[in-house]
């Protein structure tokens, strides 16, 4: 695939502090297994991208370990493979506009990596979206359009209390974009809106990053793409499978919440030649031990289950105890319970450990969340 | 250049395990899986791995495609090594001969320039048969300690099954005074567990003169152990005291598998000191559905649960429907269980799939022995499998003719 990709590890952060207080977008757990970034790369790899650079931000290091060599997704490589961007920061440059805080000024700090791909095609995702998309379908399509830029777009319902942050895209019959704007929140309805996955020619890119320099553009949606679709080829793609996009808690919990639905799960992870990619943890097996009960629930390897489970998103190594009883709750990796423990609506953050006995409840548009570490 | 490597590991793979029936039909020994997401070749890899040896030999004779291609570069068990690492080994064939492996210590001497290479001072020779965590490098510290030539680790085995074993007598310093091979009367309970420690040129010398002798039957067991004793050479025993488990038979295998059951299981595979690693397939975290009864069992990546499954064992991709029950069962990769099909006291092999309503087995107390179904087999709605059988496709076309004619 004569494309190179571009992740964004660190964008929308704001929007779930309560999950990326110290880590990236890109190393959310997610899932039982996976972390958000599996879902962008996975889609890259899986449409023949082996070339793959990681742009970073503050906190990269649980993304680094969670990356590796790349081995896990057959990115190590001698040729392309993943290359990790450090935040470009220099010795002689370090006043406060020294860290990026827009794709745009991510991408000015990458010039460097970028001058020396050898691609024609630049695939940029951010990694808060969980899909299992065929991207060399969207690539073909941008090819024969002959777009400067192809942006991703999903087919939503949006309303003013579900879509924030939301961006909408006009576009006419030919797919081309006519106009870019802020959900304003004073209609309801259908549109389709950007999913920022997004194909954009190496060379067009370039002359973007040169010209944002120059002028002093900061926003590549906004400054670029709005201003551009006038009189440049952009286009949309329409995703049609399953996408969600986390941009609060709760929409993770409901996102995870999702994947106990059977359709939801198999167009995620069932698609054929489309695994999800994850780094190995080897895990033993999850025991279920006298007395399990366990319900409509979704559980990793690794875990030790004694008590009940039900409607809940269980991650590797966690160990629910006698006369416990999870329900409608996500527990991530490694977390503890004790004896006659009841969770209802809780989210605990990895290494959690909760005494005997402790009664919590949160609830569905509000899921109660239990920092890393914390001792309950 | 080759860097020295103070131990180098080689690894009996070929092994048929005709006792295994079905399940070495189509692959050899080592790569029969178990435990969930392992195969048993992943229990000596891994004690390699933990037990700081990072090199190996793997030797494989009897259908290799599927444990080459398991092993691959080494990388799940952290072999893949610029210096050392994991090699499969294969018979190949040279300028003056080409033979297969004869015997255990034919296939260790057709192989003798690989371990030369790296120089070691010391030879770990493992069997690819048995599920066991040892940490070799304990029994190589009391090589060194008794300035052994050859160390042999000893698993204390019930008298009763002591003639199926290898047998040791040992002095009150664990110096072995005799060995012999499955005797009718044994004279002590101390098993060989098929490892051994040997310092290299001892072993080398050894080997060449067994190669000489054209009567032996180029065998460890059958010939070092006892030329090196009668030489008067310093054989040591190294008393091993863990799980250790020859699974070379469907019931071993079994009950292999159902040790890793209950509150305190005989053999933990969570023991993060001495992890088992595998190679693993990118699958789903498990489902269990809402009317689903999962107890007393084991369950991994890609299994849906809809049924009900009790004191079994599970591995990746399996599907149990809604209706159907799995007990006292081990259950291989990407089996289905149609709706209401029951399954007892069973051992399934991978990619079968059972039909709705079908039986195989019998509940375990009213049942003859353990049921073993072949692999990538279509059962038909309703077959009726009887317990304590061996059932591959020649016995399910018998079996689907009698019922058509019914």
């Amino acid at each position: 695939m004569n494309a190179v990709g571009i992740i964004f590890s660190s964008m929308n952060e704001k929007s779930v502090y309560e999950l990326t207080k110290e880590r990236t977008m890109a190393s959310v757990p997610f899932g039982c297994r996976y972390r958000l970034i599996d879902f962008a790369l996975s889609n890259m790899v899986n449409s023949g991208i082996t070339h793959v650079g990681l742009i970073t931000h503050y906190n990269y290091q649980s993304l680094m370990d969670h990356i590796g060599s790349g081995k896990d997704w057959d990115l190590a490589r001698r040729h392309g493979g993943i290359k990790i961007l450090p935040p470009y920061i220099t010795a002689f440059a370090n006043n406060d506009n020294a860290l990026y805080s827009t794709r745009l000024e991510a991408l000015i700090s990458i010039r460097e990596f970028l001058s020396e791909c050898k691609e024609e095609l630049v695939v940029l995702s951010d990694c808060d979206t969980v899909c299992n998309l065929d991207l060399s379908d969207m690539i073909e399509q941008h090819i024969a359009s002959g777009a400067d830029v192809t942006l991703g777009v999903k087919s939503s319902y949006v309303s003013s209390d579900n879509s924030r942050d939301v961006t909408v895209i006009n576009s006419d019959e030919n797919g081309r974009v006519t106009d870019v704007a802020d959900y304003s929140g004073i209609k309801s309805g259908f549109a389709d809106i950007l999913v920022r996955i997004n194909i954009i020619g190496k060379k067009y890119l370039e002359e973007i990053i040169n010209d944002s320099i120059a002028r002093g553009y900061h926003s590549f949606t906004y400054d670029i793409i709005r201003r551009n679709c006038r009189f440049d080829d952009i286009r949309v793609y329409k995703f049609d499978s399953y996408f969600a996009a986390i941009r609060s808690i709760g929409d993770y919990y409901s996102c995870s919440m999702d994947l106990l639905d059977p359709e939801i799960r198999r167009s995620l992870f069932a698609v054929r030649n489309r695994p999800v990619f994850t780094k190995v943890r080897n895990s033993a097996p999850t025991s279920y031990m006298e007395g399990a009960i366990v319900r409509n629930s979704l559980i990793a390897d690794g875990c030790v289950i004694q008590g009940t489970v039900e409607n809940s998103i269980l991650f590797r190594g966690v160990k629910v105890g006698k006369n416990t009883h999870i329900k409608n709750s996500i527990i991530m990796q490694d977390t503890l319970t004790g004896e006659n423990v009841y969770l209802n609506c809780v989210i605990t953050d990895k290494n959690v450990v909760i005494r005997d006995g402790r009664v919590l409840s949160g609830h569905e548009t509000k899921p109660f969340f239990i920092d890393k570490g914390s001792f309950v | 250049m080759i860097k020295k490597k103070e131990t180098v590991a080689m690894l009996l793979a070929g092994g048929q395990g005709s006792r295994l029936h079905l399940l070495t039909e189509r692959i050899a020994k080592p790569a029969v899986p178990f435990g969930g997401k392992y195969r048993i070749i992943d229990f000596p890899l891994s004690n390699c791995i933990n037990s700081g040896i990072d090199t190996v030999g793997v030797l494989t004779q009897y259908q290799p495609l599927a444990l080459n291609e398991y092993i691959g570069n080494g990388q799940p068990w952290d072999l893949d090594r610029t210096y050392g690492g994991v090699r499969t080994l294969p018979p190949y064939q040279a300028q003056k001969r080409a033979d297969w492996y004869k015997g255990t210590a034919n296939a260790i001497y057709q192989n003798i320039h690989f371990i030369d290479k790296f120089d070691p001072d010391y030879v770990v020779i493992l069997s690819g048969d048995h599920i066991y965590k040892m940490n070799y490098a304990e029994m190589l510290e009391s090589h060194k300690k008794n300035g052994a030539d050859c160390t042999i680790a000893v698993f204390d085995v019930p008298l009763a099954e002591a003639s199926r074993f290898g047998i040791m007598t040992t002095d009150s310093e664990m110096r072995i005074t005799e060995f012999t091979e499955k005797p009718k009367e044994p004279k002590s309970t101390k098993a060989s567990m098929g490892v051994y420690v040997f310092n290299k040129d001892k072993l080398f010398s050894y080997l060449e003169a067994d190669e000489a002798d054209e009567n032996s039957s180029k065998d460890f067991g059958k010939n070092i152990i006892p030329a090196m004793l009668a030489a008067g050479e310093k054989l040591y025993a190294f008393e091993f005291s863990g799980y250790w488990k020859d699974v070379g038979t469907i019931d071993s295998l079994w009950e292999a598998n159902m040790d890793l059951l209950g509150d305190r299981p005989t053999l933990s595979l969570k023991d993060r000191e001495w992890r088992i690693l595998s190679r693993n397939d990118a699958m789903p975290p498990h489902y269990v559905g809402s009317g689903a009864v999962v107890n007393n069992s084991i369950i991994t990546e890609g299994c849906e649960i809809y049924g009900t499954v009790i004191n079994s064992v599970l591995s990746a991709g399996v599907i149990v429907e809604r209706g159907a029950v799995v007990r006292d069962s081990v259950v291989l990769g990407n089996v289905t269980l149609k709706a209401e099909s029951t399954v007892d006291y069973s051992v399934i092999d991978s990619d079968t799939v059972v039909g709705v309503n079908a039986v195989i087995g019998k509940e375990k107390v009213l049942s003859k022995g353990i049921t073993l179904v072949g692999g990538g087999l279509d059962i038909p709605d309703g077959t009726v499998i009887p317990d304590g059988v061996i059932c591959g496709s020649e016995m399910l076309a018998e079996l689907s003719a009698e019922k058509e004619g019914k």
